[in-house]
């Protein structure tokens, strides 16, 4: 089951990218375990610059934007 | 991107006939506006309503029209920065340099509030000095794009232009200043202690559409959350504009009262509003005889330090830095203030 996180301290894009990404996640049926992350140190830890960013299974895949729902299924699926 | 190639001509299209209908309808503004009050409204001219009301009627399509412009425009000049690059660019750059360079590319850089820390410490672990970082910081929230639109709108673009210059000014010269300071151990500890770092992340090639789209999103986002504020603040204009005699600010924030800077920016500093809101107001007590200096500095300290911004600040920074954080950015801003008051 991979492991999706979303980081961020809670502003609007972190909640935005959260939405999105659940919403994503519920229409491609996908099996996961998706978590918020507003811990300062556990999200630098993963040494992005800006937030809002993406983690899945550890690795990061982007930071500083929200992409769409479609954009987030396509980079999920 | 698997969106096709159509799409982005389909989008081009559309934004070139948006683009006409702009310029088309900005150039019937004042007109249309006159025509509203006098002839459909049937205000008599010289009326302090029909002052107001004609003010409102210009303003607010003429506003909200190069709102729109501006912050799709520089939606799609962001779209060619990131924090990561703008590291890369500032990394190793001696300081005088680096203060400017970082002043500059804080305009163009996309930057949010609650970023601040995560690009602080990214600053910081490669190698970028304090006082570079700080001209950044300073330069980013407020050399914004909607304050310069707004101005250019409202006061003509060699006010803009000032604007722009001066805010530049203090963020290079107060970020230069707090570097000469050497405060580096006024900065949390464990910032220094974190492994300097990439995320590694996979260089994202941008395209064309994607460009667009990250303009259009920025107008839907920034003028969906903001044009209440800039319709307020014209009717709070349009009022002062009806009903305040000239030259009643004069006393207060006029140019003969030179504790008027001071006492503009001291108040300001604690004020957190976003540009919009503030400038047609400002608009309005320009008219009646507050100094150009005083004004434009009282909406640098407000917009410039954000209390929410502090607070934030507060786990990288010791309370000393803050303190000289604030006490270098006002005193930069009054002094900018004087000068305005000084050559205009």
């Amino acid at each position: 089951m991979i492991r999706i996180e979303v980081l961020g301290p809670g502003c609007a894009n972190c909640e935005r990218l959260y939405k999105n990404t659940q919403r994503a996640v519920k229409e491609l049926g996908l099996e996961c375990e998706l978590e918020k992350i507003t811990d300062f140190n556990v999200i630098m830890g993963y040494h992005i610059m800006s937030t809002p960013g993406l983690v899945i299974d550890g690795v990061v895949k982007f930071s500083g934007r929200v992409p769409s729902v479609e954009q987030l299924k396509e980079m999920l699926s | 991107m698997s969106k096709s190639p159509a799409r982005l001509a389909r989008l081009l299209l559309s934004l070139a006939g948006a683009l006409l209908l702009w310029v088309a309808l900005y150039g019937v503004l004042q007109r249309a506006a006159a025509w509203f009050t006098r002839d459909l409204l049937g205000l008599a001219a010289g009326t302090h309503l029909a002052s107001a009301v004609e003010f409102f009627v210009y303003e607010t399509p003429k506003v909200l029209m190069l709102l729109t412009l501006v912050v799709f425009g520089v939606g799609v000049i962001r779209s060619f920065f990131t924090p990561e690059r703008t590291r890369a660019i500032l990394a190793g750059k001696a300081e005088s340099v680096g203060n400017v360079l970082a002043a500059a590319l804080g305009i163009v850089t996309p930057f949010c509030s609650c970023s601040a820390v995560p690009l602080f410490i990214g600053f910081l672990t490669a190698g970028i000095p304090l006082g570079v970082t700080f001209s950044f910081l300073i330069s980013a929230p407020m050399v914004n794009e909607v304050a310069l639109a707004l101005l250019f709108g409202l006061f003509g673009w060699k006010v803009a232009a000032l604007y722009l210059g001066t805010g530049l000014a203090v963020a290079i010269v107060a970020g230069w200043v707090i570097g000469r300071l050497r405060l580096e151990r006024h900065v949390e500890p464990w910032v220094y202690a974190m492994a300097a770092g990439d995320a590694g992340l996979p260089e994202h090639r941008t395209t064309w559409e994607e460009r667009l789209d990250h303009g259009l999103e920025a107008v839907r986002d920034i003028v969906g959350k903001v044009w209440a504020y800039v319709l307020i603040g014209i009717a709070v204009g349009a009022g002062i504009h009806g009903w305040v005699p000239e030259n009643f600010m004069a006393s207060i924030m006029g140019r003969a009262a030179w504790w008027s800077v001071p006492l503009a920016v001291l108040i300001g500093v604690p004020m957190y509003s976003n540009a919009a809101g503030i400038i047609p107001v400002v608009h309005a007590l320009l008219e009646k005889g507050a100094a150009l200096g005083t004004v434009l500095a009282f909406m640098m300290a407000v917009i410039a330090l954000s209390l929410p911004e502090t607070i934030i600040l507060r786990k990288v920074l010791k309370p000393t830095l803050i303190a000289v954080l604030l006490g270098v950015v006002t005193a930069g801003i009054i002094l900018v203030g004087y000068l305005f008051n000084w050559l205009l």
